[in-house]
């Protein structure tokens, strides 16, 4: 069977989704930084697929500048949820309504 | 050495005593140290003067005028006079001539003594008392010398007003005493409103002539200024105003009602500033002004005729006092007015030698009398005097020096220069001759009606504590004390004093604080004291041998010596007219009118016999007022008595000094009450009310301004808020706070703009 790039996009938008349900549904934080690695994840499949259809390196080298940039959000998201977690013990994303009105 | 250039130095010697004790005796110096600071810079001042006086004599008699100019004082300012804008200038100048030479060897020379008498008077004042006292002393014989040596009006203004001050610290000097302080005020306030009068002339002067200086101004009236004998001119009112400041300061009617009461102060004090220099101040200025007021014979009408009836009026008052220093301030009231008669007919030089005599003889007449009241430790009341002489014989002498030269017994000082008065009066005016041989004779019963009561008789004080004295002598000082006396009855029930109570009493009450110890009764002085009065006796004695009239022989060398200051120069006046040839013509006429003045100052001549029967008969007019005293109050002192009762009216009004001082109190004092308190009620109730009325007004706009700003400015503001405020009510129930919410959102906008892309789009 031949993968084409339609399968790359099916796969890409079914794990964008996965991702977005992880996030609006969950309620522990670090599934929920977990489901955002899906969401870029799936972004960076859809940079590869293109990126080797149209023979350009382009989007390689974004898709690892995407990776980069995940690497560095996870940490600073962890050290966030570090320091809420020894505030208030918990990491239950309901109990994070600090920015109400 | 040229003494005369030292001259200024001449009121800053004093000056600088006063500073000292001033500022440091009061705190620092012993009383030794302050007696002594205060005398030598007077032994200073009277050594300067003496130089300076005598370097004038050898002056030729027309270059005796020395102008010394110490700094400028005003600069020189456009200011506007009649017709024209003048100059106003004023030096800190100082002008030696005969007149002021004179004043000022009075000033130092008697001063000196009384600053030497004082060390005694005052030896039981507290340390720091003394040095003020002696710190006033200096001070007014700098203003005083300040006075007399200023060459213009305002620098002499400034040792007018000077005195002014110190005669009222040094008569208020016992301040606790309310009489005292009281005088003081009076003393002050009487004298200012003369100053009133002298500050219009002053005004006046600088007005008419465009400058302040004597000689400047004698100079200009002499050359352009006719006598104004026919209208009352500008001269005249001039001349009146400044008649009125010297009403003031010498103790005249109407204004010499303070000087009476001026007794309150120290002895030395009523010596030095109340008989001897300061009250002579108005005689001074008139003299000063001696062409200025030739030139107004309605002024001079006004000075003769006030000057004959203060001298009438203060001796009929002098005749029925019983305080000892009481008879001497009306004496000195009479006196001036023999001085004010003398220069209201133009005789000034005559005044001038009566002031220089006066000086003496009531100095010493004072001191005399300080160290009777010292002997009786603070007694005043002659009542409780007499038979003195035994106790103080060097007093008695010595006051009976000065009470036969104010007597005008030849050949003491007074004689002369009453003679010389009452002869140019004669010439002048008979009916005000006859005056002032009125009071003459009278002058001279009440003088020796004093010496009778405090000197002569019985002894009528209180007893004193004699140690070791034998009861004989003790049971005749009561005996003399005895209800049966007239004198001490009465005294009794007016001061509250009990009679033979003791002397300490008496001290606190009248000196408040003289006391030292148990009184061992009537003592003489110490030698301080009695040293001045020898003094001031030999020159009571020989200081009217300077002015020896021609009738008997004599050169009447004060008169010929003083004569340049009262008349106007015309050489100055060439050098300071603008055209020669005007300025000459005005020197001709101006020579012509000062001969003028000086003949009609003369009023005629007599010859040298009717001046000797004049002398002789003012000699008899002294002693019969004598013999009368003697017999009134000596041999037969019932005489007097009965005759106090049989014209019972006549001495309650001379007691009482016919009434004056309640007269201005009725009406010159209740009146300014009066129009005070009315001031009060218009500032209180007018002037507060339209004050406190607009602050009401302010009050009542700034709390409608209040009202508006708070509900229309400010409701305003608030509406815009409040409307904000409500309508944020829907919108901000959109943040939760719940990061996934904002997600949701954010996703369902995506959602819709990706939709819109796809859909609309296309």
């Amino acid at each position: 069977m031949v993968i084409t790039p339609t399968h790359y996009l099916v796969l890409s938008a079914a794990l964008f989704v996965i991702g977005i349900i992880g996030v609006m549904t969950r309620r522990n934080i670090i599934v929920i930084f977990m489901s955002i690695e899906l969401i870029l994840n799936a972004v960076n499949i859809n940079l590869i697929a293109f990126s080797s259809q149209l023979q350009n390196a382009v989007g390689q080298v974004f898709a690892i500048f995407v990776v980069c940039v995940a690497a560095a959000e996870a940490a600073v998201g962890l050290g966030i949820i570090l320091a809420f977690y020894r505030n208030k013990e918990t990491i239950n994303i309901d109990e994070m309504n600090l920015m109400r009105w | 050495m040229d003494f005369i250039r030292l001259v200024p130095l001449l009121p800053l010697l004093p000056g600088i005593g006063a500073a000292l004790n001033g500022l440091f005796g009061v705190r620092f110096f012993g009383k030794r140290v302050a007696g002594l600071v205060a005398c030598t810079t007077m032994a200073l001042a009277l050594a300067l003067s003496l130089a300076a006086f005598w370097q004038l004599l050898q002056l030729p008699a027309e270059g005796r005028e020395r102008l010394v100019t110490v700094a400028t004082w005003i600069p020189a300012t456009a200011l506007q006079m009649a017709g024209r804008i003048g100059t106003f200038q004023v030096d800190w100048a100082f002008r030696l001539d005969p007149l002021s030479a004179m004043m000022s060897l009075v000033v130092t020379g008697v001063g000196f003594l009384i600053h030497v008498y004082s060390i005694g008077y005052m030896a039981d004042e507290p340390r720091g008392a003394y040095a003020r006292y002696f710190s006033y002393l200096n001070l007014f014989c700098f203003f005083m010398l300040t006075l007399v040596l200023g060459s213009n009006f305002l620098v002499m203004f400034v040792g007018w007003e000077g005195v002014g001050l110190c005669s009222y610290l040094l008569i208020g000097y016992w301040y606790e005493k309310k009489s005292a302080s009281d005088a003081g005020k009076k003393a002050f306030i009487v004298n200012r409103i003369g100053d009133w009068g002298f500050l219009l002339g002053l005004f006046l002067v600088y007005f008419t002539f465009g400058t302040l200086d004597f000689r400047e101004v004698a100079n200009r009236i002499g050359a352009s200024f006719p006598i104004e004998s026919a209208q009352f001119g500008v001269l005249s009112l001039i001349s009146l105003l400044l008649f009125i400041g010297a009403t003031g300061k010498s103790a005249q009617i109407p204004l010499y009602v303070w000087l009476p009461d001026a007794m309150e102060g120290p002895t030395p004090v009523s010596a030095l500033i109340h008989a001897a220099t300061m009250v002579t101040a108005g005689v001074y200025m008139v003299g000063r002004n001696a062409v200025l007021f030739s030139h107004a014979p309605m002024t001079m009408e006004i000075v003769m005729i006030v000057g004959a009836l203060t001298a009438l009026m203060a001796a009929t008052i002098g005749l029925v006092q019983y305080d000892i220093k009481r008879v001497l301030a009306y004496s000195t009231v009479s006196q001036l007015g023999y001085m004010f008669l003398a220069m209201g007919v133009g005789a000034y030089a005559a005044g001038a030698f009566h002031l220089m005599t006066h000086a003496f003889f009531k100095a010493l007449l004072f001191l005399c009398s300080g160290a009777v009241i010292h002997a009786m430790a603070g007694e005043q009341d002659m009542r409780r005097m007499g038979g003195l002489k035994q106790h103080l014989p060097v007093t008695y002498v010595t006051m009976l020096v000065g009470t036969l030269a104010i007597a005008g017994i030849p050949p003491l000082a007074g004689f002369f220069s009453k003679d010389e008065i009452l002869l140019r009066t004669f010439l002048a005016n008979k009916a005000i001759w006859g005056l002032a041989v009125v009071t003459a004779l009278m002058t001279a019963f009440y003088m020796f009606r004093l010496m009778s009561l405090t000197f002569f008789g019985q002894y009528r004080g209180p007893a004193w504590e004699h140690s070791a004295a034998p009861a004989v002598h003790e049971a005749a000082v009561h005996g003399s004390l005895h209800p049966s006396d007239p004198f001490a009855h009465g005294q009794a029930a007016r001061d509250d004093h009990e009679v033979g109570h003791g002397p300490a009493d008496a001290v606190q009450t009248v000196t408040g604080g003289h006391g030292h110890g148990p009184w061992h009764g009537p003592h003489e002085a110490p030698r301080v004291m009695t040293v001045p009065l020898m003094v001031l006796a030999a020159g009571a004695i020989v200081a009217g041998f300077v002015g020896v009239p021609p009738a008997l022989r004599g050169g009447n060398a004060i008169e010929r010596f003083l004569e340049p200051s009262f008349t106007a120069h015309q050489v100055v006046a060439a050098g300071a007219g603008a055209t020669v040839q005007a300025a000459e013509a005005g020197l001709a006429e101006a020579g012509e009118g000062s001969q003028g003045v000086a003949e009609a100052g003369e009023g005629g001549h007599m010859s040298a016999g009717g001046e000797l029967g004049l002398m002789v008969l003012s000699v008899l007019v002294g002693v019969l007022g004598i013999w009368i005293a003697y017999r009134f109050y000596v041999r037969r002192p019932e005489i007097a008595e009965h005759l106090k009762v049989r014209w019972a009216t006549a001495h309650r009004i001379l007691s009482n000094k016919y009434y004056v001082d309640e007269f201005y109190g009725a009406t010159a004092v209740a009146g300014t009450i009066a129009s005070a308190n009315g001031l009060w009620t218009i500032d209180r109730t007018v002037v507060d009310g339209a004050v406190n009325g607009s602050g009401w007004l302010t009050i009542f706009i700034s709390w409608m301004s209040h009202l508006i700003d708070k509900y229309i400015v400010d409701g305003l503001v608030n509406l815009v808020g409040s409307i904000l405020e409500e309508s944020s009510f829907v919108f901000r129930r959109l943040q939760t706070g719940l990061v996934q919410n904002y997600a949701l959102l954010m996703l369902l906008g995506v959602f819709a703009f990706v939709s819109v892309y796809l859909f609309v789009r296309r």
